[in-house]
Parts: C-alpha cells; structure tokens; sequence
C-alpha cells in the first residue's frame, strides 16, 4: 500500500475556504508544544503573542504601522508570482526607493521648498523602484537569465550603495559624522494621521494601492491577462498573451510599489535615510504574499497578521522573556503549514495498492 | 610565509564553505529542484555542529551533527515541495526563516563557549615547500573533504548511469518519469544530498573558521552559494572556479584596504554580487537566447497514473 | 465561539490585573535596549553584564527587563515604547543608531528617564553616556610599539565614525611616543560585528607583515586568529584572553556597572538629573583588563601612562596634534583638543598614510 498525491479534477472549495483555518490551529498546536519546550506556559504565550496587541490603541496604530510596507510590497509581488514571474529582489527595491527619494529631501534640506517636496519623493521612489526591478525582468526577458537570482544578488547591491550613500556623500554636516542623513525638513515628512501616535499616511495609501490590485485582477483584461499567464501559459498564447510583456509589467509595478513602501518608510517613522533601514521587509512580504494566496483582500490579512506577530513577540519578550527567534520560528512553521493545506485545494492523497506499482517502474 | 602563499590559504578557507554548501545545491538542482532554503540548512548545521562538537569533544562528531541537523532540514523541505507539490520558491524561503529562528533557539545555549579548531595537516618535507607547501599538504579535513566530495560529484553525475538518470529528472521529469524512473524519489535523494553539504558548510564556520558559535554566523554565505550554482551554469567545474573567485575577492577586498588601495569599500564588497549578475547575463546569452538551466528547474511534478 | 470570546476576555483582565498588582508593589521598573545578542561576547554582553550587577545591588527593588537584537530603525522607537509602556520608568538605549527614536520617545513621554550610549542629542528628560576609550587606546599604543618586532600595527575598524577614527589617532600617538615611524595597516570591517569578516581581516593584517593587531569590532574573532599565527593583540569590549590566553596584551573592558548603579540609583531617590557623563579611566567608566604577555618593563609603561591618564597629568590628544597635512590641528581645549573636537574628529593624524573613508 502506498499513500500518493494526485491532482484533483477541479479545485476543492472547501478546502480553500477552510485550509488557513487548519493551518492557524496547527500552527498554534505546534508553538505550544515549543512554548511548552522552552519552559513557558503555553496559553499566556499564546495570550501575549496575539490577543494582547490587540487589547491597547497603541499596539493597534504600530501593527497597522509595522503592516504598511508589508502590505504595499506584498501587493506588489503577487502580481509577480500569479504571471510566474519570481521577484525576490523586492528587498533592494525598497532601498533603491528610499534612496531615490530622500535625494530631494537631501537637495532641498534647509531650503523653503514648497509642498511639492513630498509628492516628488513619493514619486521618485516609486519611479527609481520601478526601474531596478526592471533589471532582473530585461534580464529575463531578453537573456533568459533566471529573475529570482539576479533580483537576489540586486539586494545585496542596492544595500552596499545606500551604505556608501549615507557614509559619504549624504552624511549629515553636523552629525559628528555619523552615517545618517540629516533629519528631512517637515515638507519632506510623511504626515501622522493620529496626533500622538505612528499612523501615518502610508497606511491610507497601502489601503488604496490593495483596493486598486483587487479591481485590476478582479475587472481588468491585464488582471486577467497576468492570471493566465500565470496558471495556464499555453492558454495565455493561444490567447495572444504577451509573457514577456507580463514579466516586465509586473515586475515594474511590484518595483515601483516596494520602492514606494522604501521612501514613505524613510520619510514617515524613521525621518531620515541611514543604513539599515529595513528589517528585511522585502523578504517577510513575500511571505505575507503566499500566506495571503496572492490575492490583495488576502495580503492584506496576512500583512495585518503578521505585524501582529511581530508586535507579539516584542511583548513576549519583555513579558515573558521569550527570545525573538521564537518569532521566526512561528513565521516559518505557519507559512509551512499554510502552504501544505493549501496544496490540498489542488491535490489530494490516495492509497492505492502495491500490484499498480509494477507500471511505474523501480527508482 | 610568502604574502601570496598566505593570501592563497585564506582565499582557500574563504571559499570552502561557499564550495560545500554549493555542491549540494548543484546536484539538488540538477535534479530539478530549486531549494533557496540553503543558508537556513546551513545555519542550523552551524549551531548543532558547534554543540555536537563541543559536547562531545570531537570535530568529526561535530561535523556529523551538522550534516545530520542540514538533511532534517532539507527533509521538511522535501515533504513540502516533493510531497505535497507545494511552490518551491515559498517553501525555500520558509526553511530559511525557520533556520534561522531554529539556529537562534538551539545555539543560545552554547554562546560564549570555545572549541579547539580542526587540526591542520602537516607532512614534513612536503608541508614547508616555498609557496604551495601549506596549500597542498597543509589544509585541515574539510578542505580537502569539499574538493574530493566536488569531485565525487562530477564523477557521479557525467560517468555514472545513477548520474545520467539524475540529470535527466532535471532536464524533463515527464519523460524520466514515462522511462520508469522514480523521480519523485531521486529528487528527494538529491535534495537530502543537498541538506548534508549545506549543514556540513555551515558546521565549517565555528569548526574550522571561528571556533565559536555566534547567531547569524553564516553571514548571507548560503545565499552566495545559491547564486555560486548559477554563476557555474549548474557545470562542477565550474563550481570549483566559481566558488573560489568568490572567496577570493572576499579576501582580496581586504587586502586591498591594508595596501591603501582607496577604492570604496562598498564597492569591493558588492562585486562577488555583481559579477554573478553579469555571468548569468552572459551565460544566458551564449546559449542562443536560453537559460542552461535543467530545463524542468523549479516546477512542480506530480506523478500522473 | 461565545465561550471562547469570554474566556478570551477573563483572561485579559486577569493579565492585566495581575499586571497592576505588579506595580502596587512599587518596584521601580529598569528597561535596556540591546542591539545584538546577550551572547555576542562583545558590546551587548558588555551591557549585559552591567545589567545583571544593577540587578545584584538593588535586589528586590527593582525590576529590570531587556529586549535584544533591536535594529537601529523603525522597529527601535516602538521597542523603547513598549518598553515604557510596560512600566519601565528608566530606560538605557545602548547603541547610537537609538538617538532619535529615543529622542522621539522622550518627547512623548517626560515623566520616564532615559540614558542614551554614545550619542549627542539630549533632552530635560534624556541623557548621554559614553566613554572615553581614546585614553585606553593611547595606552594601547605605547604597548603595541614596544611589542611589535616588524613596527607595522594592524587596525580592524568598524566604521569610519568619529568615536572609531579618534580611537586609532589615539593608539597612533601612543605609539608614536615610543617609535615615532610606527606604521598602521587598517582594514574597514563595515560592521561591529562579522566573526567570519573580521578573521578575514585580521588574517589579511597578518599576512601584510603586521604583527600587533587591534580592532574596533566586537567579536572574539581577531583575537582567536591572532592566537593561531602567534601574533599578538588587543581584545575589545570585554575580556578576549580566553581565545588568546598567549596572545591578549590587554584589553579595553566596557565597564557599563558603576554609572548603571548610580544612574539607577539616582532614580530611586530622585536625584535623576539630565546630563551628560564621558567618562574615563578616572570615573572608572571603563577599565583596562590586566596587562598580559608582556615583558614587566613594558607593564611599567603602560600602568605609568594610564596612572598619568586618570590623574589627568597626561592628556592622549596633547596638542600640537599634527594632522596629516603636517599642520597643527587648531587648539581648542587649553593644552590638549577640546572634547566636541575629539568627539567629532573625522580626520587622520600625521604618521597614517591611508585615507579617510569618506572624505
């Protein structure tokens, strides 16, 4: 007897309704069991991690902060993935955007520029994130060469120049010649929606930008046109589909939307451009873009989710004194999980006997 | 010793670890299976292959918790992308998110603590020739481990029939798989293979390079040995080359500081990245507008009955 | 589901009652930001350490709480408000990459205490804290030429940041009292902490014909190295002689306790005041670690100069300080270089051939 996959007829309805259900229970069933490992009392773990941000106004406004970058580029990066397009460099994308727009705010320091200042930062780092993802996609499309390793190296790339950056020519006069730009002047700021608290514009427009990928893929032909690609590429060709066009056009609207996220990062919480400026936002947003199954409505539960977790685990931390790799433990073993349901929806076990084993030859 | 000779050395301990995590990756993709969940495998071979070897005492039992706890790795891998077909690229990078907590988790205990590194060879006579003595006769095991095992590899994949089989999961599993072939049970050989190097490389670091433990010692090196594969167009001699260009310009970079050489640093540090992209660009090219890579890389096989 | 929501709810009243009987117990609650690892056995562990002595001294009444591996960005300022948020009326920031979060958390808050490490922005409610290694450094220096045999110093910088680059023009000058043609080979790192980075650094020193080497890192990683190839050098933020027992000379120990229990107590009686302490090898700020594998003539030296150093009979950055145009550098502070010029030093002095990253 043997115990093998095989792919469904059609898609399973109701697995797809109920998988990230299943997924949630089996995660929390394992984090206890590590709690349980660790020495801490499963159930106040589990309270800390993700009831209890939930309980001030505080921890509400920075999960929706935390949220935003996260949300904006994972959007971006479905697009990506449902044309088959693998965009990994997301991460150097962000970069690239915040380095692009805190130029302006760098030129014009000190200067009494005008309310233009923060709309052309906007834009130049969605412009400048646009333009190196397209690197990776010309490579792909004219050279053949794989997306997900030359976005890859990218990352490492657009990280050393920001460095140079801000170690050299953008340093700070009066910074003892420390590596950060100068704080933006308040044109240059990405305004607080809350008096006293993080929320900041940012979130509005992530709200606009998943909006907007919903009635693309939902009501437009180039949302339709990249799901097709994406799932059936022969259909997508017979249908006159362009791929390559796809690959470049999502790829420079997940770039733009990654490098959007960069400079709204910079001129919002932070308030100026310094090295590390991202945690790795490029990465976890590609796993709020699967544990989201690649639709906008979806990402953006993940991305609200995930923050939550992070926020969770910065409590526990102080609550509880759980050590922050838990958090990445959990992060993996949910996206584990999740992605296992969810091949459920397509696929499906069966046991068959051994004597139908003779066609498919030994290994 | 002579400033080239020691350069060479550290080029050559630079360059092994990329080398051994490389290796296994090579023959994992080979076989069509794309797992970017290198530097989590590795990491995780850091922290158990520390701990085995301090707790025991041994580089060898350290060396052997490490590839153990990369194949474990590799295995949850395997279940997800093999078993339940799910995306490789997703399941990759959840491996290395979950290494990288895991690492944290199981090496918090051995934080602060020291070994004695692995011993280096020593043949005397052979060992103190001018210039090539320390390089050829002066290495510790694991060095000499990642050519042999580099060389086992090519040998397995282009003179054996085991070899050929592999190969051809890679470059089409629907016809592997009409021949009779066990793909689904080649690719996850492979990709176990691919576990144990990469926990081996990372073992490398605090046994031989560093003998300490500290979190997120691999430093992004699993990454460079993804793009390593790539950059060798999936060919183990090239590999070889690849992977010790690599260590080199690590090493070169500073050197260049400690000679004044004013280039920004930065810079120097972002060529290994760069020069990966350029190959891939031009290998890409000369192969009259296709990727060389085995032509079934990444996708999804399910069996059909 | 009803039940669930209920249970859900009794149990966040009971946390957050249990949370209130906590504080009727009026402990006064400590927080510490840490930028890497407890175990980094480097910068963090420093601080660590000093906390577990704060813990020691005051026993039951405090609290104290940490949170590791907090990256200088956005994530920090959220991190030292949660902290407040937990109760914490003190809070050590230690990295100067939490200058401005802090200073934005301060803002919002005047009522909770804050100490930053290493920066310069201050606030009624904010203070800064460093130390002035540079003295440490000088010592360093006059050890390291009287040891070295090839008179070539190897220097593993971090980065090019002032409290960096005075730290090697400090060693220099040390150096330079006992061998005025020293020369130093520097390698920058561009990071604090890299074990596999700084080997590669300190094995390309080595090679180059350096045999003293020094670094501005902070893993243990130079030093093992160091030990290997039979050199010898100096550790950093804390005792490295347990990867060197043959090759440590010294090291410069961030001894972070003594103001840690003032501050904390200061707090207690509330005396906490804003300021801005730099202290030295008089305010026992930070220590020199015992001076090892060195012939006693050397030792002599090296407790006569820091001896001078604490007494304040001898000042590391004594002008004329030449920079490396051979002209002297302005005298701001008297008979040596005033503190903000030593704290914003961004310029290599005579007797370094390289160039200044960044210039």
């Amino acid at each position: 007897m043997q115990l093998v996959l095989e792919k469904r007829a059609e898609r399973s309805n109701t697995i797809a309704l109920i998988s990230p259900l299943i997924a949630i229970g089996m995660t929390i069933v394992t984090m206890s069991i590590l709690f349980a490992i660790l020495g801490k009392n499963p159930l106040s773990a589990l309270m800390v991690y993700f009831i209890d941000p939930l309980t001030d106004g505080y921890s509400l406004q920075e999960i929706a902060v935390k949220a935003t970058p996260l949300v904006m580029i994972a959007v971006g990066l479905s697009l990506c993935y449902l044309a088959n397009a693998w965009n990994i460099g997301a991460e150097g994308q962000f970069l690239m955007g915040a380095v692009a727009g805190s130029w302006i705010a760098v030129k014009t320091q000190g200067t009494d520029a005008g309310h233009w200042v923060l709309p052309a930062m906007l834009f130049m780092g969605a412009a400048a994130g646009a333009l190196y993802a397209l690197i990776p996609a010309i490579c792909k499309v004219r050279f053949g060469a794989s997306e997900i390793l030359t976005s890859l190296m990218l990352v490492y790339v657009a990280d050393l120049f920001l460095d140079y950056l801000v170690r050299g020519p953008w340093r700070d006069p009066q910074g003892f010649n420390f590596p950060t730009t100068a704080e933006f002047d308040p044109v240059a700021t990405v305004p607080v929606l809350v008096e006293g608290g993080r929320l900041h514009l940012g979130a509005i427009i992530a709200l606009l930008v998943v909006a907007g990928a919903t009635v693309m893929l939902g009501r437009t032909i180039k949302g339709f046109e990249i799901r097709v690609v994406g799932a059936a590429p022969r259909a997508a060709r017979f249908g006159g589909f362009n791929a390559n066009q796809l690959i470049l056009l999502t790829f420079a609207v997940s770039g733009a939307l990654a490098g959007l996220a960069g400079i709204i990062e910079v001129a919002g919480p932070v308030g100026h451009l310094q090295p590390g400026i991202s945690p790795g936002y490029g990465f976890t947003a590609i796993i709020v873009a699967f544990l989201g199954r690649l639709n906008p409505i979806g990402i953006l539960i993940a991305g609200l989710f995930l923050a939550l977790t992070f926020i969770g685990g910065e409590q526990a931390q102080i609550a509880m004194k759980i050590p922050l790799d838990v958090t990445k433990v959990f992060q993996g073993i949910l996206l584990f999980y999740v992605l296992a349901c969810d091949s459920l929806i397509l696929y499906r076990f069966r046991l068959i006997s051994s004597t139908r084993q003779v066609q498919s030859g030994a290994g | 010793m002579e400033l080239v000779e020691a350069i060479i050395l550290s080029v050559l301990a630079a360059s092994t670890p990329l080398l051994l995590a490389a290796t296994g990756e090579l023959v994992t993709e080979r076989s069509g299976v794309l797992n970017l969940g290198v530097e989590g495998m590795m990491i995780v071979g850091a922290a158990c292959g520390f701990g085995g070897a301090w707790m025991s005492g041994s580089i060898i039992i350290g060396a052997i918790c490490g590839m153990i706890a990369g194949t474990l790795m590799s295995l949850i891998f395997a279940l997800m992308a093999l078993g339940l077909a799910v995306n490789q690229v997703a399941t990759g990078l959840a491996l290395t998110i979950l290494g990288v907590g895991l690492s944290g988790l199981i090496g918090a205990g051995f934080v602060g603590e020291r070994i004695t590194t692995a011993p280096h060879l020593y043949i005397p006579g052979l060992t103190d020739i001018p210039l090539i003595g320390h390089v050829l006769f002066g290495e510790d095991a694991f060095v000499y481990f990642s050519i042999a095992l580099i060389i086992g590899v090519w040998y397995f994949l282009y003179q054996t029939r085991a070899g050929l089989i592999l190969r051809a999961c890679g470059d089409n599993h629907v016809s592997a798989h009409a021949l009779g072939y066990g793909v689904l049970k080649i690719r996850t050989l492979a990709v176990m293979f691919g576990g144990a190097c990469a926990g081996l490389a990372g073992a490398y670091l605090p046994l031989a390079y560093t003998p300490f433990f500290i979190p997120g010692m691999t430093a992004g090196r699993g990454w460079i040995a993804l793009a390593l594969v790539v950059f060798a167009s999936w060919l183990p001699g090239r590999l070889v080359i690849g992977a010790y260009l690599f260590g080199a310009v690590t090493i070169l970079q500073l050197h260049a500081q400690g000679w004044g050489i004013g280039i920004p640093s930065q810079f120097m540090s972002s060529l290994p990245y760069l020069a990966t992209v350029i190959v891939l660009v031009l290998l890409s090219r000369a192969r009259s507008g296709g990727s060389t890579a085995p032509a079934a890389l990444g996708t999804v096989f399910v069996p059909d009955r | 589901m009803r039940k669930k929501l209920v249970a859900a709810a009794a149990a966040v009243l009971l946390a957050g009652s249990l949370s209130g009987a906590a504080s009727a117990a009026d402990k006064l609650k400590v927080g510490f930001i840490y930028l890497g690892p407890i175990g980094d056995l480097g910068w963090t562990y420093q601080h660590e350490l000093a906390r577990q002595a704060v813990v020691k001294e005051f026993g039951d009444k405090i609290e104290t709480t940490y949170l590791e591996n907090v990256p200088e960005g956005p994530d920090a300022e959220r991190a030292i408000e949660q902290l407040v948020r937990a109760g914490n009326k003190l809070i050590f920031t230690t990295s100067f990459g939490y200058m401005d979060p802090t200073l934005k958390v301060a803002k919002k808050y005047p009522n909770v205490h804050f100490e930053h490490a290493t920066g310069y922005k201050r606030d009624k409610n904010m203070s800064t804290y460093s130390a002035r290694w540079y003295q440490g450094r000088y010592i360093q220096g006059i050890i390291a030429a009287k040891m070295s045999k090839s008179g070539v110093l190897g220097y593993i910088g971090s980065f090019p940041i002032p409290e960096v680059v005075s730290g090697i023009n400090a060693t220099i000058l040390g150096a330079q009292t006992i061998n005025p043609n020293i020369k130093v080979k520097i390698i920058w790192a561009n990071t604090w902490f890299d074990p596999g980075k700084e080997a590669d650094a300190a094995k390309a020193l080595v090679d180059q014909g350096a045999d003293i080497i020094m670094q501005h890192t902070d893993s243990p990683a130079a030093m093992q190295v160091a030990a290997e190839r039979g050199k010898l050098a100096f550790g950093q933020d804390s005792e490295m002689i347990k990867f060197g027992p043959k090759a440590q000379l010294t090291s410069i120990l961030d001894t972070w306790a003594p103001y840690y229990v003032a501050r904390v107590k200061a707090e207690l009686d509330g005396s906490w005041a804003e300021s801005n302490t730099w202290g030295g090898l008089d305010s026992k700020m930070f220590e020199m670690a015992p001076y090892t594998n060195m012939p006693d003539d050397v030792k002599k030296l090296a407790e006569d100069a820091q001896a001078a150093i604490t007494s304040g009979k001898l000042h590391p950055f004594k002008c004329p300080v030449m920079g490396q145009d051979d002209k002297a550098i302005e005298c701001k502070g008297g008979d040596h270089l005033a503190d903000d010029q030593i704290a914003s030093m961004n310029y290599y002095i005579k007797g370094i051939d390289d160039k200044l990253p960044g210039k």
